[in-house]
C-alpha cells in the first residue's frame, strides 16, 4: 500500500530522518513511537507532503509521489492532526463535506448523506449544526477523523491524535480509532498511547534519531525490544 | 456670530456632493479591495518578482502624500497618455490605488494571523491553493481585521475631502463655493462636517453589525 525507500529529511544542517525505509500493508495498522524530537511526526508528515522530503521515494499504491500528483494522492490519504484544526468558520458538516464537494466533485446532497453518516459513526450526529469552537476537544478530534474519512481515503494519517487532549476526552477518541482499525482501514498513527498501540496496532515501528530502530509485533516490542535502545524508552514511559 | 438663515438655501446643494464622495469612496474602496488582497496574496506568494513588485507598491503609496498622487493622476498624467482624465475617475483611481497599498498590508498581516494549521488541514484534504485561499483562509482573515479595514475605509471617506485639490464637486468643495458666494464660510463648513460625522457613524454601525454577523461561529 505504502513503501518507504531511504527517506531522508533536513533542516538547515539539522537531519531529521536519517534514511528510513519501510512497507506498509493494506489493512495494516502501524503505530510510530519513540522519544519527542525522533522524527516520528515529520516520517508521517512526509508521506503526504506536507514535508518535502530531502530524498527519498514514497510510493502510495505503487504510484511515485512526486510535486506534480500529490494533490491527487493526498485525497487518498486523510490526515488527523494533534490540534485537530477544524475549519472554526464552518459548521460540523460543513466541514465534513467542504473538501468531498470541492476537490472531488460530489452532489452535495451525496456528500451530506456520507458526512450524517460518518457523524453517526463517532456519535455527533446531533452536533452537525455547531460551530467547532462549541465543541469539546474529543468531540472536535472526532469530527476531524470524520472530516478525513469523509474524502473516503484509503490510508489514514494520525499525528499525535490524542497528546492535545485532557485525560478524560482521551478515551472517546481512541475508540473511534479502534473501531475504525477493526472495519479494515490501514492506518499510522504516530501516538504516545502504548496501551493503545499494544491493544490495536500489528506492527510497532520504532523510531529514533531519525533512524528506524525497531520494526516489530506489539508482543515481541512490549515483552522483548531487540534494541537496547528500545529497552531504555520503555523503562522510561511504561 | 451663528447666521443660518442666508446658507439654508444652499443646504440641498451642499447635499447633492454626498452622491459624489459617496461615488468615489465606494468605486475607491472596491478598488482598494481587489487590489489589496491580490497585492497581499502577492507578498506572502513564494513567486519572488510578484512580491517585490507588491513590497515596492506599497512602498511607494505609503511614502508619498495622497493629494501628490491625485495631482499627478489628474495633472501630470495626460502629459503621458495624451488625452485629459475627468475629475470623478481620476480621484477613483488615486483613492483606489492608494487604499490597496493599505488593505494589502491589513490582509497580509491578518492572513498571516490565521493558524498555519488551517492551510496544512486544507492541503491535507488535497483542496488546491486557490481555493483554500479563498474558501478558508480569507474567511477568517477577514473575521480578524474587519475592525481595521473599517478603520481604513473611514479614513478614505473623509480623506476623499482632497479631492477639492482637483476641483471635483464633493461636500467639502461645495461647502467652500457656497461659503465663497454668502462671505460666510463658518456655517457652510461646519455643515460640511455634520455630513461627514454622520456617515462617519453610519460606516462604523455598519461594521459593527457585519462583524456581529461574523462572530456567529464563535
Amino acid at each position: 500500500m505504502i513503501k518507504v525507500e531511504n527517506l531522508h529529511k533536513t533542516y538547515g544542517k539539522n537531519e531529521v530522518l536519517k534514511g528510513i525505509t519501510t512497507e506498509i500493508k493494506e489493512k495494516e495498522v502501524i503505530a510510530v513511537i519513540g522519544p519527542s524530537g525522533s522524527g516520528k511526526s515529520t516520517f508521517l508528515r512526509c508521506i503526504n507532503r506536507l514535508e518535502e522530503p530531502t530524498s527519498g521515494e514514497i510510493r502510495v499504491g505503487g504510484t511515485l509521489i512526486t510535486e506534480k500528483n500529490v494533490m491527487k494522492v493526498r485525497e487518498n490519504l486523510g490526515m488527523v492532526f494533534q490540534h485537530f484544526y477544524l475549519f472554526p468558520h464552518k459548521t460540523v458538516l460543513e466541514n465534513l463535506i467542504y473538501a468531498p464537494v470541492k476537490v472531488k466533485g460530489v452532489a452535495k446532497t451525496q456528500a451530506i448523506k456520507t458526512a450524517e453518516e460518518l457523524l453517526k459513526k463517532v456519535g455527533l450526529f446531533e452536533k452537525r449544526n455547531e460551530y467547532p469552537n462549541r465543541l469539546s476537544g474529543g468531540q472536535k478530534q472526532r469530527v476531524a477523523i470524520a472530516r478525513a474519512l469523509a474524502m473516503n481515503p484509503t490510508v489514514m494519517l494520525f499525528d499525535e491524535p490524542t497528546s492535545a487532549l485532557d485525560p478524560e476526552m482521551v478515551k472517546e477518541v481512541l475508540a473511534v480509532m479502534k473501531d475504525l482499525a477493526e472495519s479494515g482501514m490501514t492506518m499510522i498513527i504516530v501516538t504516545h498511547e502504548m496501551g493503545f498501540a499494544k491493544e490495536v496496532a500489528d506492527r510497532i515501528l520504532f523510531l529514533e534519531g531519525g533512524m528506524l530502530v525497531e520494526d516489530s509485533t506489539p508482543a515481541e516490542f512490549f515483552s522483548a525490544p531487540k534494541s537496547a535502545r528500545a529497552k531504555e524508552f520503555l523503562d522510561k514511559v511504561l | 456670530m451663528f447666521d443660518f438663515s442666508s446658507v439654508v438655501p444652499s443646504i440641498p446643494y451642499i447635499l447633492q456632493g454626498l452622491g459624489v464622495t459617496l461615488e468615489i469612496v465606494i468605486f475607491a474602496t472596491i478598488i482598494g479591495l481587489v487590489l489589496g488582497i491580490l497585492l497581499a496574496l502577492c507578498k506572502i506568494g513564494t513567486i519572488k518578482p510578484l512580491k517585490w513588485f507588491a513590497e515596492f507598491y506599497t512602498s511607494i503609496f505609503r511614502g508619498t502624500p495622497l493629494v501628490l498622487q491625485l495631482m499627478i493622476i489628474y495633472y501630470a498624467m495626460p502629459q503621458i497618455i495624451g488625452f485629459n482624465i475627468e475629475a470623478m475617475p481620476a480621484a477613483i483611481i488615486a483613492f483606489g490605488l492608494n487604499s490597496a497599498a493599505y488593505i494589502s498590508e491589513i490582509i497580509r498581516a491578518g492572513i498571516n494571523a490565521v493558524d498555519k494549521g488551517q492551510q496544512e488541514a486544507a492541503k491535507a484534504l488535497g483542496v488546491p491553493y486557490g481555493k483554500m485561499m479563498k474558501d478558508i483562509i480569507l474567511p477568517q482573515a477577514m473575521k480578524n481585521i474587519l475592525p481595521s479595514l473599517m478603520n481604513e475605509f473611514i479614513t478614505l471617506n473623509k480623506e476623499s475631502a482632497i479631492v477639492t485639490v482637483i476641483g471635483a464637486l464633493d461636500i467639502m468643495r461645495r461647502a467652500y463655493v457656497v461659503g465663497g458666494d454668502t462671505f460666510r464660510y463658518l456655517e457652510p463648513l461646519l455643515i460640511a462636517g455634520l455630513i461627514y460625522y454622520i456617515m462617519t457613524l453610519v460606516l462604523t454601525f455598519l461594521g459593527k453589525m457585519i462583524e456581529k454577523r461574523m462572530r456567529r461561529s464563535d
